[in-house]
């Protein structure tokens, strides 16, 4: 797998891969701040639609990027509930740290 | 080295620099435009694979709707950065050598033999007037309708699901209630009296 060569379908889904432990990454070292995880999370979807794509060109299947095209919308509707969530959040606790909500442990 | 694979390593560096910088940076209004920025550079790989509508789909709606809802939250949000950055050294060890891990296997398996060398070498040049957008129209409307409508009902359930949590009742505003209008009975709003008729002197 040469440098220079065209880019093959090993270069994008290795993209892909690098993404995907950006993002893991991200969650390990973010774990109280409720807003970068969830940016971590937008990666993540970003990473597996690269590949999905990467996948549908290169192996003539459109299917793959139809299925982007609703993995794009779960998406936004997730990010939606997931902000209105963390907004109820602030509102009642006054933070987003997730070391202060611990309430409901007993 | 063709344009091509300049411009793909070009867009390739942009998302993965782009992609660290969401993670690390302390002010999450900083992150939240770095991931605009990561968005950009994943629409112009997709547009290299030829998906240009997924490409123009991503940055309308990733960009212009989500990025600009996390940067509407972000910023109405008052939060003490420092104080979630405790501890943030603490968790670099662990943190990449599971990335590192992650990477290091999806790489292997990815790879390769494992794909079959002759599918992976570039894929045939498309005809002429190839759209992208006219291919994933009819395959979505015709092969893909009913999961079409079910992503249409996923919306339309985030919807009210994000205006219920979030609403908040004001006391000021006039409303009806047509439960309590169709109880209502008579003797609630009407009262006859027996007032005796006045004679006027003549």
């Amino acid at each position: 797998m040469s440098l220079l060569s065209q880019p093959t379908l090993s270069h994008y889904l290795i993209l892909g891969a690098i993404l995907f432990a950006i993002s893991v990454i991200g969650i390990f070292l973010n774990r109280r701040n409720v807003i970068i995880m969830l940016m971590a999370i937008e990666l993540m979807l970003l990473a597996v639609n690269l590949n999905f794509i990467a996948f549908s060109r290169f192996l003539g299947d459109t299917a793959g990027q139809v299925f982007v095209f609703f993995i794009l919308t779960v998406a936004a509707a997730e990010s939606a509930i997931g902000l209105a969530i963390l907004v109820l959040l602030f509102r009642n606790i006054g933070s987003i740290d997730i070391e202060e909500m611990g309430r409901l442990k007993g | 080295m063709s344009f091509q694979t300049f411009i793909f390593y070009a867009f390739a560096a942009i998302l993965v620099f782009a992609g660290l910088r969401v993670i690390t940076t302390r002010n999450p209004v900083h992150a939240a435009l770095w991931l605009v920025l990561s968005f950009f550079s994943a629409a112009g790989v997709w547009l290299l694979l030829q998906a240009e509508f997924l490409a123009i789909a991503l940055v309308l709606v990733y960009v212009g709707a989500v990025m600009v809802l996390f940067l509407f939250v972000v910023m109405m949000l008052d939060v003490n950065f420092d104080k979630l950055r405790e501890g943030f050294k603490s968790y670099i060890p662990v943190a990449a050598t599971v990335g590192i891990l992650v990477l290091v296997e999806m790489t292997l398996v990815l790879v390769g033999g494992y794909l079959g060398g002759e599918r992976t070498v570039a894929p045939p040049a498309s005809a002429a007037g190839y759209s992208n957008t006219k291919t994933l129209g009819l395959q979505i409307y015709t092969d893909y309708a009913y999961p079409f409508e079910i992503a249409g009902m996923i919306l339309l359930v985030a919807i009210i699901a994000a205006i219920a949590l979030t609403h908040r009742r004001r006391r000021e505003t006039k409303h009806q209630n047509p439960a309590q209008q169709v109880r209502v009975r008579r003797d609630d709003r009407l009262r006859i009296l027996d007032i005796p008729a006045e004679k006027r002197e003549p």
